[in-house]
């Protein structure tokens, strides 16, 4: 505010020079100025980093309601039709991808395991590393990898087109609470379809990881199935699920977020807002995926 | 006094520093269409998402029935917004849905009627908008004036009280834009509702108001009747009606009725106050029959038809033509005396009968559905006046003389 009255003073001083002729502290101003200039220049970085910093406490802040008010409309008796139909989309029909991911994932696992056992003599050990690796770890984050590649940007798209074509504003006008009849159901929905499709990817993984170590490389298919089932405690699987439904929760909240709020953004608008907010839901769903699994699996262990 | 409906009070939006409404003020009456006319890009949308409450005021109150919407609890404002259907400028139909599903979408979230009851309503509103054959295809594989129809069709099947429309005629040729608000104001007569709407490129929009406010410079600048409109001077007037004559000139090759009422007085200026001129009123009959039988599009087209052949006939002779309302036109013979006038409008009859009213069968017959007829009938009441009367009172003069001068019947 200072450096603006300055600024606006040395401006004016131009108009009123010959005031500056008889005035005795009027030198001082351009002085004033330009320190603070330098001082502002100094201070720049550190604006900018608290503006982003400030943005990013915002947007969580606003996913954080976000979410919480699509969670409380669930039990509207209208909603399960459409969770089923979202259960169907995100869930069913990604059903394919996840087995084809999930078995050449068993597979390569079977093989650099088999490859890696074997020097220390313990390639009995395949079973079990294949099966801990995708219970614990592999099933849940690549399987949200995956739906979020192939359905979570599919939803910020469809809801920024719904946005930017003013289809939610019409919601709104006739009195249809966008967040129940949008975001509710896809939210709901991936919480029930990620654990689900988890389950299937660990399932495709051990069968792959079999195929790729007894039956290609000749490992013994009774160990690797005693080891699988031996060393998989109940605790893997419901640590593993946890992770999905977190994996769940932030990729159906960031993606239904960028997309509904597509037309805020400050970089862009129209189609070309859209296509940002699915750039950045899908980049910012994988990173927060890997950065919670990391948090997740510690307070787990 | 009637309490408005809607009233606007000192309200101010901004978007960031940009005011884009400053001190608003503007009533709304119940049952009446209310036109906002003004300039693109200068605040018509933003003042009505206000009333629809898509946006919020900075400053000021809106009040709805005499109550201030801020003051109102949840389940009030509900009940207000309940009333109100918005047909946006774009239509904003949902792209994945049928029309019908389009239609049927607000009676499925926001009531308790059975499927059999949606429907029923559903397939009324498809059929009343004559969608019939479209009712299972996308909004994509629709034309535009399709488009709008469905979006009319999907405000109005709420049956509410109140129904916003922006810019309603927007991206449709100049025919199509008259046929859309022939349709607005023929529903609002039926059903009863209060219409406000936004649209200021066509001329018609001021034969279906009630009342007219002007928006100009984020205010409001005239609140009143389309009559009232006519003696307001103000340098928009300039700007907007400009480009109204503009279009009047291309859809019926008529003057406006600003520029019929330039020609009229200067052409008595010059005339001795004993001099008489003839004076002819035009009306095309039971237009709503002509509607419901051939449709908005085939009516309009038979209006501007009707609207050529008059200026061709009598636009080389020195007289002057306009639109008197939606279904009549005024032609003035300035230097014809009765008997000649009749000799002329006798001509113009005779032609009419062989030529004119094929021509404009003809034009409404292109935009009608096959198979559809339906009786023409055109009246015309000739009258004498003189520089020194009102040509009001020459014209309802005429008015009372007005009988048949051609017919056309189906099987012709």
């Amino acid at each position: 505010m200072i450096t603006r009255v300055l600024l606006m003073a040395s401006a004016d001083k131009s108009k009123s020079d010959y005031k500056s002729k008889t005035g005795s502290t009027t030198f001082l101003v351009p002085v004033l100025v330009n320190i603070l200039r330098i001082v502002k220049l100094l201070l720049s970085p550190f604006t900018v980093v608290g503006r982003t910093v400030i943005s990013w406490v915002d947007n969580c802040g606003a996913s954080a309601i976000f979410l919480v008010l699509a969670l409380l409309k669930t039990f509207w008796h209208k909603q399960l039709s459409k969770i089923v139909q979202q259960i169907y989309y995100i869930g069913t029909s990604s059903t394919t991808i996840i087995a084809l991911v999930g078995f050449f994932t068993g597979m390569v696992l079977g093989l650099q395991s088999y490859h890696a056992l074997i020097k220390l003599g313990a390639q009995g050990a395949i079973g079990t590393m294949v099966a801990l690796s995708l219970v614990r770890e592999l099933g849940p984050v690549l399987t949200a990898i995956m739906i979020t590649a192939r359905a979570g940007s599919a939803i910020t798209a469809e809801i920024g087109v719904q946005r930017i074509s003013e289809q939610i504003d019409a919601l709104d006008t006739m009195r249809i609470d966008s967040l129940r009849y949008l975001i509710s159901p896809r939210i709901v929905a991936a919480i029930i379809s990620f654990p689900l499709l988890t389950a299937l990817f660990d399932l495709i993984g051990i069968i792959g990881g079999y195929v790729s170590a007894v039956v290609l490389l000749g490992a013994n298919a009774g160990t690797y199935l005693h080891r699988v089932q031996a060393s998989l405690e109940m605790k893997d699987l419901t640590d593993g699920f946890i992770k999905a439904v977190v994996f769940a929760i932030i990729v159906a909240t960031v993606c239904c977020y960028q997309g509904y709020f597509a037309h805020m953004r400050q970089d862009s608008h129209g189609a070309k807002a859209v296509g940002l907010s699915t750039t950045s839901a899908v980049v910012l769903s994988c990173v927060l995926i890997l950065v919670s699994d990391y948090v997740v699996t510690s307070l787990l262990i | 006094m009637e309490t408005p409906l809607i009233e606007f009070k000192n309200v101010t939006k901004r978007f960031g520093r940009r005011a884009v409404l400053e001190n608003v003020n503007l009533q709304i009456y119940e049952g009446q269409v209310t036109t906002i006319i003004g300039l693109s890009g200068g605040g018509k949308t933003v003042l009505l998402k206000h009333i629809i409450g898509l946006l919020k005021p900075d400053e000021g109150t809106i009040l709805f029935r005499g109550k201030p919407l801020d003051k109102m609890s949840k389940n009030e404002m509900d009940a207000s917004l309940a009333q109100m259907s918005y047909m946006f400028q774009d239509n904003a139909l949902f792209d994945s849905m049928t029309v019908y599903e389009n239609i049927a979408l607000p009676l499925r979230e926001t009531t308790t009627l059975s499927n059999s009851e949606i429907d029923s309503k559903v397939m009324a509103r498809i059929e009343q908008t004559e969608l019939s054959d479209s009712a299972r295809k996308f909004p994509s594989e629709l034309s535009g004036g399709m488009q709008k129809r469905a979006a009319l069709a999907r405000a109005l099947v709420i049956d509410p009280s109140i129904v916003l429309f922006d810019e309603p005629t927007s991206g449709q040729d100049p025919v199509r834009k008259n046929a859309i608000l022939s349709m607005i104001a023929q529903y609002q007569r039926k059903l009863g509702f209060t219409a406000v709407v936004v649209s200021h490129e066509i001329p018609d929009v001021y034969f279906i108001s009630n009342r007219i406010l002007a928006l100009y410079d984020h205010n409001i600048v005239f609140q009143g009747t389309p009559e009232e409109l006519e003696d307001f001077e103000h340098p928009f007037k300039d700007e907007v009606i400009r480009s109204l004559e503009g279009l009047q000139k291309e859809l019926t090759g008529l003057h406006s009725k600003r520029q019929f009422k330039l020609l009229y007085y200067g052409q008595m200026k010059r005339r001795s106050l004993r001099d008489t001129y003839s004076l002819v009123l035009f009306k095309l009959g039971s237009l709503d029959d002509i509607i419901a039988g051939l449709g908005h599009e085939a009516a309009q087209e038979a209006i501007r038809s009707m609207g050529v052949f008059i200026d061709k006939h009598f636009g080389p002779i020195g007289g002057f033509s306009t639109r008197r309302s939606i279904d009549e036109f005024v032609t003035v013979l300035p230097y014809s005396e009765k008997n000649e006038a009749v000799d002329i409008l006798e001509d113009f009859v005779k032609d009419f009968q062989e030529h004119g009213i094929s021509e404009i069968w003809a034009g409404a017959r292109e935009k009608a559905a096959p198979g559809t007829c339906v009786d023409f009938t055109i009246l015309a009441g000739l009258a004498q006046g003189q520089p020194i009367a009102e040509i009001e009172t020459v014209i309802a003069s005429a008015e009372n003389k007005l009988k048949e001068i051609g017919r056309l019947r189906c099987a012709v």
